[in-house]
């Protein structure tokens, strides 16, 4: 252990650190638990999950907008990431349609901002002195909201633990100051962590209680609405709905409300995607239209951050 | 001399960057430091995954004064000109000034400017900064709340020149005498006086700055461990590249894979670990297959000697592997033929349709092209339907680079299930995943089943060859309808694009035509296959597109310029033909009579023009013997008959070697004529029938090559 790795570890308990003490591995909930108040540590306001359907932590718009503008902002969340395609009705041991991503944003991205990551790994129980962690380029790209930012994913032992992100730009709009965000991949980190092959093994909550328990038949029963039940009709007229309201919302000037209905666009062009009903050509058209939304929503949100900013639209 | 040393310490550089990056460093700061009047002694750059280093060796203390002698106005020139020369040269009364006198121009004024040299650190301090900003970084960043662009946040600045800081500052980085080691074998920042004392403490701080030395640790350390089971390393030049930019300092272990993963096809496994995971392959010496271990390249040493991370790696590829064998599994339950119908879901591009617009041209195309080449007809056009089948399989949507050698894959495993081809629902059967074992349920003799075995062999064969070749080093389709698919779908690709205007420019050839246009070629010369390149180019400017890559590909080979120019200009589209032309003619070349024959042609073919010019037309008629009047003219006429008839034979049989010997063979006639006689003769008769015979020695020359395009003779 070097200067380096944790200069401001200073003992503390946490839930991770009690659980190594006591000999056990760290549960799912005691990495969410540690992450949660090694953040809050850094400044972060701890958010809750957004209560609409997102594809990625990203999404949340204390990360999407709150990168936009000059304040200050420091945020960290636990954020359910909902991919209807990537459901498996619980038969796969690494793939779900419902996971959780833990997501941190730093505006503007302090300089240490590595070393505060790899200490967030040192306190989950990840020793960089008994593991192989690495930076690999990794260039994040979000066209849905016109955003794009250079970084690298964490691997630790070849496995890809995280995603570390600076942005450049969302909703075609320069960062400035520039955010520094992290998106750590929860189900993946607790099963290296607890030295687990399927998911479902996962320790939820160091009682008993396991990730298959909390979501197993959740998995099932969603894989089989996404993919079988869901009602392509109403999903395409829903769509066209919640496309008329952003609008709507847009010209009103009402950002927050309207980028909710971006995001409802988004999640349920995903749901027609997995029910296989989108051709190649409509697909395009699908992704542009709820780009456009959700990149008007970025720009008028902007304007209402720093009615200065220079537009680079 | 005094050094300077650079280090430009960043969060972590891509590692395809890295070596680009120093090469860059390198040249921009030769560049500015000569621009600044310097000659340095010596330069190195380096790169490693969080720096750029440059030590740069023998510079002065300060550069050389500059002279300069300035022009000024004449000494009666108008107070004006005078002032306006003061100004410019800096000077503030005319008696800094020298006299020169000149007895054309008078006496003028000459100033005598010194550019005082300046302290090196002074230029270092203004080279630097210039060249970190405008540094050529592939994608470069802004990062916190600086508007400085670098490849990943710059930290730090290290510029020490003669064991001096050199003093600047970029965007609030100051420079320093300051660096770090390794990210987690370091222990803190050091103080660096020079090279030596930099490598040194980096060193001892567990950084190889050499890349060439981290590539070289990682081979010899990855070899040890091989050898020490037995095992043999498959070198990967590429992955080492790219590895040996992801570690400070190399530490190499070995992982274990489940044996049973073994099943899968090799090319699978190996792109697996090496795209995916960045691991090393194994070979088995024994089996010659791979063998069930990998080779990790870790940036830590592990206080457990790596133990945990040879298992974390383990279970990572095993993840990884398992998807690859769901994907294999699930492939597997649909025929390639089955697949077909979704292609036309496929866009292929979007002026050209689907890939299922593409593969019916195909298979049309390989249907016409198959007899040419000796191969069957509907096999050729069956692989042809299936060639691009498994563009629809979830292993190429992973692995892209695996199309054709998946398709081969899958096909081949058609021969081993109890249907032919094209027979029953074949969604409805190899439901299980484990296919029977071959003939099971085939009610057909063995001796039958082993030909379809064999003739499916051919189409899979066909599948997975017939985007070969890839590159120079990829050898071409040897099997028939493997040729056939090949030169189909080459041909396809070309007149498609060629036709919506998508031809290659200097600059970009995105569809890599090129590529295509010389795998025609090579499959055409390699198998000898004749066919009238026209009528499968009407595209436009696709046949000279094909001609000029062909002429480009000769010329690589050696062939000369010039050879090359008189053969092309014989008008033909047969590629094999075209070359034997060439090839004979470069061989006859170098033949002594050869060789004198170009310079008699070129002798008849000046006088003709000269002639021609002065007469107002081109010179004709035909020959009469009667009219020949001197032995030598004779001698030249008969024996341009017998080289005509000879040539005639030799070229109906395409025998070009023959063919020029004939012609060479006019040398001494040819000779002979120009010794003894005089074309331009009193008599017009005379003349306009020693033109003729001219015309006549041209035209059977034309008929092998333009001998006028040669150089020399």
């Amino acid at each position: 252990m070097t200067q380096s790795i944790a200069p401001n570890a200073a003992p503390r308990e946490t839930p991770c650190s009690r659980a190594l003490a006591a000999g056990k591995v760290p549960s799912f909930q005691d990495i969410i638990l540690t992450l949660s108040d090694y953040w809050a540590r850094q400044g972060c306001v701890i958010l809750q999950p957004y209560d609409t359907e997102v594809g990625a932590g990203t999404l949340h718009p204390a990360t999407t907008l709150r990168a936009l503008g000059p304040k200050p902002w420091r945020a960290a969340y636990v954020q359910p990431s909902r991919r209807p395609k990537d459901g498996r009705y619980g038969e796969n041991p690494n793939r779900l349609g419902h996971y959780y991503q833990y997501q941190v944003i730093l505006k503007p991205n302090p300089p240490n901002l590595q070393e505060l990551y790899l200490n967030s790994l040192y306190e989950i129980g990840i020793d960089p002195t008994l593991h192989d962690i690495r930076f690999v380029e990794d260039d994040w790209e979000n066209p849905t909201v016109g955003a794009w930012g250079l970084g690298w994913e964490i691997w630790c032992d070849g496995m890809e633990v995280s995603q570390f992100t600076y942005f450049q730009q969302v909703g075609g709009l320069d960062c400035k100051p520039v955010s520094g965000e992290l998106t750590y991949g929860l189900e993946r980190l607790a099963m290296y962590v607890q030295g687990v092959e399927n998911v479902y093994d996962l320790d939820f909550n160091g009682l008993g209680v396991s990730y298959g328990d909390v979501f197993l038949e959740n998995e099932r029963q969603q894989s089989t609405f996404n993919f079988e039940e869901s009602d392509p009709a109403m999903l395409k007229r829903w769509f066209e709905d919640a496309e008329r309201m952003c609008t709507h919302l847009r010209d009103k000037r009402l950002p927050l409300p309207a980028f909710d209905w971006a995001l409802k666009c988004s999640h349920l062009f995903n749901l027609l995607d997995a029910r296989g009903v989108v051709s190649p050509t409509e697909r395009q058209s699908f992704i542009a239209r709820v780009r456009d939304q959700a990149k008007g929503c970025a720009v008028l949100w902007a304007e209402t951050q720093a009615p200065a900013q220079e537009q680079v639209v | 001399m005094p050094q300077f040393l650079l280090e430009l310490f960043s969060e972590e550089i891509p590692a395809r960057m890295q070596k680009r990056a120093a090469e860059d460093l390198k040249k921009l700061l030769m560049d500015a430091l000569s621009k600044a009047g310097f000659l340095p002694g010596g330069m190195e750059t380096f790169s490693a995954p969080r720096r750029l280093v440059a030590v740069v060796e023998g510079l002065p203390e300060r550069t050389a004064d500059v002279r300069e002698e300035r022009k000024g106005p004449k000494v009666d020139a108008p107070a004006q000109a005078i002032e306006g020369f003061l100004r410019g040269a800096g000077l503030t009364d005319i008696n800094q000034a020298r006299v020169v006198s000149d007895p054309k121009k008078g006496d003028f004024y000459v100033a005598d400017l010194v550019k005082p040299g300046r302290a090196t650190p002074d230029a270092l301090a203004e080279i630097v900064p210039d060249i970190i900003r405008n540094f050529p970084w592939p994608k470069s960043m802004r990062w916190g709340e600086g508007t400085l662009r670098w490849v990943r946040p710059l930290h730090r600045l290290l510029a020490v020149f003669d064991g001096e800081i050199v003093p600047f500052d970029v965007d609030g980085i100051a420079a320093s005498n300051i660096s770090e080691g390794h990210r987690f074998h370091g222990t803190g920042t050091f103080e660096v006086k020079d090279f030596e004392d930099y490598e040194a403490k980096l060193s001892a701080a567990h950084v190889v700055l050499d890349r060439d030395q981290r590539k070289a640790q990682i081979k010899a350390d990855a070899q040890t461990l091989c050898h020490a089971r037995n095992l043999e390393l498959i070198d990967d030049e590429g992955l080492l590249e790219e590895v040996c930019g992801l570690v400070d300092e190399p530490h190499v272990i070995m992982g274990d894979m489940d044996p049973s993963f073994l099943d899968l096809p090799p090319e699978v496994i190996r792109l697996t670990l090496r795209v995916n995971q960045k691991y090393f392959v194994v070979r088995d010496p024994k089996t010659g297959g791979l063998a069930p271990h990998f080779i990790i390249v870790s940036n830590v040493k592990a206080t457990d000697g790596g133990k945990k991370i040879a298992l974390g790696n383990a279970r990572v590829l095993a993840a990884r592997l398992n998807d690859a064998r769901y994907f294999w599994d699930l492939d597997r339950k649909a025929s390639l033929e089955s697949r077909v119908p979704k292609l036309d879901t496929l866009v292929f591009h979007e002026k050209l349709g689907s890939v299922g617009d593409k593969v019916r041209r195909i298979v049309a195309l390989a249907g016409e092209i198959a007899p040419l080449v000796g191969a069957d007809v509907a096999a050729a056009k069956h692989a042809a339907l299936l060639a691009k089948a498994d563009l629809t399989t979830e292993m190429v949507g992973e692995f892209p680079e695996l199309q054709g050698v998946m398709g081969r894959y899958y096909q081949l495993h058609e021969a081993v299930l109890p249907r032919a081809t094209g027979e029953g629902d074949p969604a409805q059967q190899g439901g299980g995943g484990t296919p029977p074992s071959v003939g099971s349920a085939d009610s057909s003799p063995a001796s039958q089943g082993s030909t379809r075995v064999r003739a499916n062999t051919i189409i899979a064969d066909a599948i997975r060859d017939h985007y070969k070749p890839v590159g120079p080093s990829d050898q071409v389709p040897s099997e028939p309808v493997a040729m056939a698919v090949a030169l189909a779908d080459k041909l396809d690709t070309l007149t498609g694009f060629f036709a919506i205007g998508e031809k290659p420019t200097g600059s970009g050839d995105p569809y890599a035509l090129r590529r295509a246009a010389l795998g025609v070629i090579r499959i055409v010369r390699e198998a000898g296959v004749r066919f009238v390149l026209a009528e499968k180019t009407t595209a436009n400017g696709l046949l000279d597109f094909i001609l000029e890559r062909l002429r480009v590909s000769l010329r690589d080979e050696g062939f000369a310029p010039d050879v090359l120019e008189a053969a092309f200009a014989i008008p033909d589209d047969d590629i094999v033909r075209i070359v034997a032309r060439v090839t004979a003619l470069a061989k006859v070349l170098k033949t002594e009579d050869g060789a004198n024959l170009v310079a008699g042609l070129k002798r008849g073919a000046n006088i003709l023009r000269a002639e021609e010019k002065k007469d107002g037309a081109a010179a004709q008629g035909t020959v009469s013997d009667a009219l020949l009047a001197v032995p030598a003219e004779q001698g030249l006429h008969q024996a341009l008959v017998a080289a005509e008839s000879q040539m005639d034979q030799a070229l109906a049989t395409e025998a070009f070697d023959t063919a020029m010997s004939a012609l060479a063979g006019l040398r001494g006639p040819v000779d002979l004529f120009f010794e003894g006689v005089l074309v331009n003769d009193a008599d017009a008769a005379i003349r306009q029938n020693r033109l003729a015979l001219l015309v006549k020695l041209r035209t059977v020359s034309e008929r092998v090559a333009d001998f006028s395009k040669l150089a020399g003779g």
